[in-house]
């Protein structure tokens, strides 16, 4: 009898893995203990073990291709069984998973659409400086199957896992000494098996003076508690692309202060028109890439043995999500209007607020901003995203004291640019041109006609 | 020509370094164990399996008593004592065997001949020959110590080797160490007719056990017929035509001589640290024995010591645990730095039997530590009536506030089987309650460990 193969949990935190390649094809003999694949999981790339046996009837999910834990990759049953009600079942779970959102064509001959898994990508793809090619958790060196075999004990220290109702686990031990102590447990990390609290955790944190419950039930602002906190795929490839932007690309900053004036203005005359809202973010978007246009030099990627220019302006903004920021990319700025640009954006944001966005909506920026204005921050220098070897940090509109060309003192309303620009490509006259031309396009936006 | 190198080399196949070996095959290391006798070590070959295996028999013999007890006739003439000796060196073969047999199976290479170590990451055999790892394992182990007067001769003074060696039964044996090897070769000569006598110089058998679970043992052994004596030294030793006059000395100073025909030297074990090459990569001995860190790290790099040749207990489950932590460090992995030590079971195969771990009620009060203590005997587990083992006690070591549990102490029937049920309380850090409130089938012996969990919350039904 055919028996579905389902994609299993190859790291305590996996939840779901891209098969790397495919080790047996369909119509193998496949015995117990075989490796059938290569899955990449959040962790590292392992080799997938089969508990099966029998003829590898059909590949469901293809090489490069996602599955969460627990869906089917492929079937595994008797040699020329019939498997077309399987796949009938598999192709539709497989359809009822995906969102409207997240699905392209479907592939037809894989019966659900393998093309995409449901979240593909998402778990990997937070990173701002996420590129197409390198969006994935650097590959480990297969860590082959004793890890998943032999039970090498895993020491997780991590915040203790929760239950499915926010329980934390704990040793009976650990709760009674929290209890008495009044330490809150939800407030401890674990490092026993499985995460779970036990003593020496509660201990740690009675230590330090933190965690107790009193000041915490009192509603004073409770205090730190040291954690480990287990690092997400995301946040490993934040660490991972900024340190090597920051460390390998010459980073210098050139700052302006422009008068906003004409921004709020322009904003301001186009949205009483419009019942929705074109956004600040729009519109800083479309100038940078008026600004880009006339500098294609900024708009450039330094590659080692060669500079590409590229042939688009793809302008990436920075967005905070829960855990991690991501840059979701409008694509072809230049050659559309801020209107239209604003609708893009807007999905774009919406997308990455649920964590839906795909790879190609988030990766490959050639130019990025980052707009902390919002937070009331004046000024600020960002780490450039690349490919792009610049990015645009934007701090809030302010009113400011100026002194005139009359030597008078008045009150404007100011914006602070700071740009960062990779001095490989970028040199510092062009950095302060490019700069230049933007703030005076946002003095004054009729420029943006130049 | 290249010598492969390896990624562990395990000098010693004993429960630390075949299971080393074992282990790190399961890790993906290439591994080695170099052993210059039979795999399995003393525990296999020369200590805990071959006693077991006689102590078993003991038992068998001595329940004929439980059969004239039903009427019976049980003529015991035909005792064949070599034939018992052989069933025990017949089990120790196999196990030995098996050891083999595991290691080639996780195709670890079983590399016969005296090792020592030469260099950093270099090993030679006596024949010359060198094997290479990136790291080396000393599981060597240890042998027994000899005390001046009673040097061994392996006829009339012999160590736990030579007891378990005998294909003879002497007519009286003086064991000199109340230990657990003294107290379980006491239980064997005594169950198959030998008269015994056992001394211990400390102040109670079983001197790291919990004076309070060993009075139990000793009034036992008393009762058997065995003569105990405590805090009791032996003087000095005069052979005799026909054996040995053995002076001993008591509590204040009172003195007699005993006639003996054979002299058990069980005094404790030393670590097998010289010849084995430390001189060459720096390592110093403490008191013989191999200073080790976390993960058992010696103090040169890329050399780990585990089991009898460090001065951690002499157990092999402790050293087999040992040697897990330091291969799966070399492995990359993230074990515990080193053994819990107050989470070690220790097990004596007397009857009762004696099994523990943990802080015990003298150690307790010697530190100072704050206890509470609760206790059960096993008569009110209605089992141990009916099976006739009655005698016994679980005792248990909480602390007053938490209740964690400190430490607990059995003795009696099965004690070392029940100690785990303990054991795991204590690791998972369960709280008595978490014992005292889950169902035990009736009837068994484990009723008497929920039934102690009980007592420690102060509701102990059966007493």
């Amino acid at each position: 009898m055919a028996e579905k193969v389902l994609m299993l949990a190859l790291s305590p935190t996996m939840e779901e893995g891209t098969i790397v390649k495919w080790t047996k094809k369909e119509g193998d003999a496949v015995s117990t203990g075989d490796v059938l694949c290569e899955v990449e999981t959040d962790k590292a790339t392992m080799d997938y073990e089969s508990i099966q046996e029998g003829t590898l009837l059909k590949i469901v999910v293809g090489n490069g291709e996602g599955a969460k834990v627990e869906d089917p990759i492929a079937i595994i049953g008797e040699k020329d069984e019939d498997i077309s009600s399987i796949m009938a079942e598999i192709g539709s779970s497989r359809g009822k998973e995906k969102s409207p959102a997240g699905s392209t064509a479907a592939n037809g001959e894989k019966g659900g659409g393998t093309e995409e898994a449901p979240t593909g990508g998402h778990e990997n793809g937070g990173a701002p400086a996420a590129e197409a090619a390198g969006a994935r958790p650097v590959q480990q060196p297969s860590t082959t199957a004793a890890q998943g075999t032999t039970g090498a004990p895993r020491s997780a220290a991590g915040p203790a896992p929760r239950g499915t109702e926010g329980r934390v686990k704990s040793s009976p031990l650990a709760r009674a000494i929290a209890n008495d102590a009044g330490v809150d447990l939800t407030r401890v990390s674990g490092s026993g098996p499985g995460g779970r609290v036990v003593k020496r955790d509660v201990e740690t944190a009675i230590e330090k003076g933190t965690g107790t419950g009193s000041t915490a039930a009192s509603g004073v602002s409770p205090g730190l508690t040291q954690q480990e906190i287990p690092i997400s795929g995301k946040r490993k490839i934040i660490a991972q692309r900024l340190s090597e932007s920051k460390y390998t690309s010459p980073h210098y900053y050139v700052k302006i202060s422009v008068p906003a004036d004409g921004l709020v203005e322009a904003r301001k005359k186009l949205n009483a028109r419009r019942d929705k809202k074109v956004s600040m973010n729009a519109f800083l978007i479309k100038f940078a890439a008026e600004a880009l246009k006339h500098h294609p030099m900024v708009n450039s990627s330094w590659q080692g043995d060669k500079i590409i220019m590229f042939g688009s302006i793809d302008i990436g903004l920075a967005v905070a999500q829960r855990d991690g920021l991501i840059t979701p990319v409008v694509r072809d700025c230049g050659s559309k209007g801020v209107v239209q640009i604003d609708e893009e954006l807007s999905v774009l944001i919406d997308k990455a607020l649920d964590g839906k966005l795909k790879q190609e909506e988030y990766s490959g920026a050639t130019f990025t901003i980052s707009n902390l204005g919002s937070f009331g921050i004046e000024e600020f220098t960002a780490i450039i995203n690349p490919p792009g070897s610049a990015i645009l940090a934007v701090g809030a509109i302010k009113k400011e004291p100026v002194v005139g060309e009359n030597d008078e003192i008045r009150v404007q309303t100011n914006l602070k640019l700071t740009l960062s620009c990779d001095h490989r490509v970028i040199d510092g006259a062009l950095g302060a041109n490019f700069l230049k031309y933007l703030s005076d396009i946002i003095e004054d936006p009729v420029r943006v006609l130049y | 020509m290249s010598e492969t190198e390896y990624d562990v080399v395990i000098i010693g196949a004993g429960p630390a370094g075949y299971v080393a070996g074992i282990r790190a095959s399961q890790l993906g290391l290439s591994a080695c164990v170099i052993e210059k006798d039979k795999p399995g070590g003393v525990c296999l070959n020369i200590g805990c399996i071959p006693s077991k295996a006689l102590i078993h028999q003991a038992e068998v013999f001595a329940s004929a008593s439980d059969l004239e007890a039903m009427g019976v006739k049980v003529d015991r003439s035909g005792l064949d004592y070599s034939k018992v000796f052989k069933k025990s060196r017949d089990a120790a073969d196999t196990l030995s065997r098996g050891v083999n047999s595991l290691l080639k199976k996780n195709k670890v290479p079983l590399i016969e001949g005296e090792a020592r170590i030469t260099g950093k990451g270099e090993v030679s055999l006596k024949d010359g020959k060198k094997v290479r790892g990136k790291n080396i394992l000393i599981a060597t182990g240890s042998r027994p110590k000899v005390i001046p007067g009673f040097e061994f001769d392996d006829k009339l003074v012999i160590s736990s080797d030579g007891a378990l060696m005998l294909e003879k039964l002497p007519k009286r044996v003086f064991i000199l160490g109340g230990g657990a090897i003294g107290c379980e070769f006491a239980h064997v000569f005594n169950a198959f007719g030998t008269e015994v006598t056992l001394v211990e110089m400390l102040d109670h058998l079983l001197p790291l056990e919990d004076s309070e679970t060993v009075g139990v043992l000793e009034k036992a052994f008393t009762k058997r017929g065995m003569v105990v004596h405590t805090s009791t030294k032996a003087t000095g030793m005069k052979k005799t035509k026909n054996g040995a006059t053995v002076s001993i000395e008591g509590k204040g100073g009172k003195k007699e001589d005993v006639e003996t025909d054979l002299v058990l030297v069980v005094v404790g074990r030393g670590p097998n640290t010289e010849n084995i090459g430390l001189d060459a990569v720096g390592i110093k001995t403490e008191r013989g024995f191999i200073p080790v860190g976390d993960y058992y790290q010696t103090t040169t790099k890329g050399i780990f010591a585990v089991g009898d040749v460090t001065s951690s207990p002499l157990l092999a489950h402790v050293a087999s645990k040992e040697s897990e932590i330091a291969v799966e460090y070399i492995a990359g992995h993230n074990p515990a730095k080193k053994v819990d030590p107050m989470a070690i079971p220790g097990a004596v195969y007397c009857e009762p039997q004696v099994a523990s771990f943990g802080l015990n009620e003298d150690a307790a009060k010697k530190q100072g530590v704050s206890y509470k203590k609760a206790t059960f005997p096993y008569r009110g587990a209605g089992k141990s009536v009916a099976v006739e083992r009655s005698e016994g006690m679980v005792k248990v070591l909480f602390d007053p506030k938490t209740h964690e549990i400190l430490g607990a102490h059995i003795v009696g029937a099965d004690a070392t089987e029940l100690i785990h049920e303990l054991l795991l309380a204590k690791s998972s850090e369960l709280l008595p309650e978490d014992i005292a409130t889950m169902i035990h089938a009736h009837p068994t012996l484990s009723e008497a460990v929920m039934e102690s969990m009980r007592a420690a919350e102060g509701w102990a039904i059966h007493i």
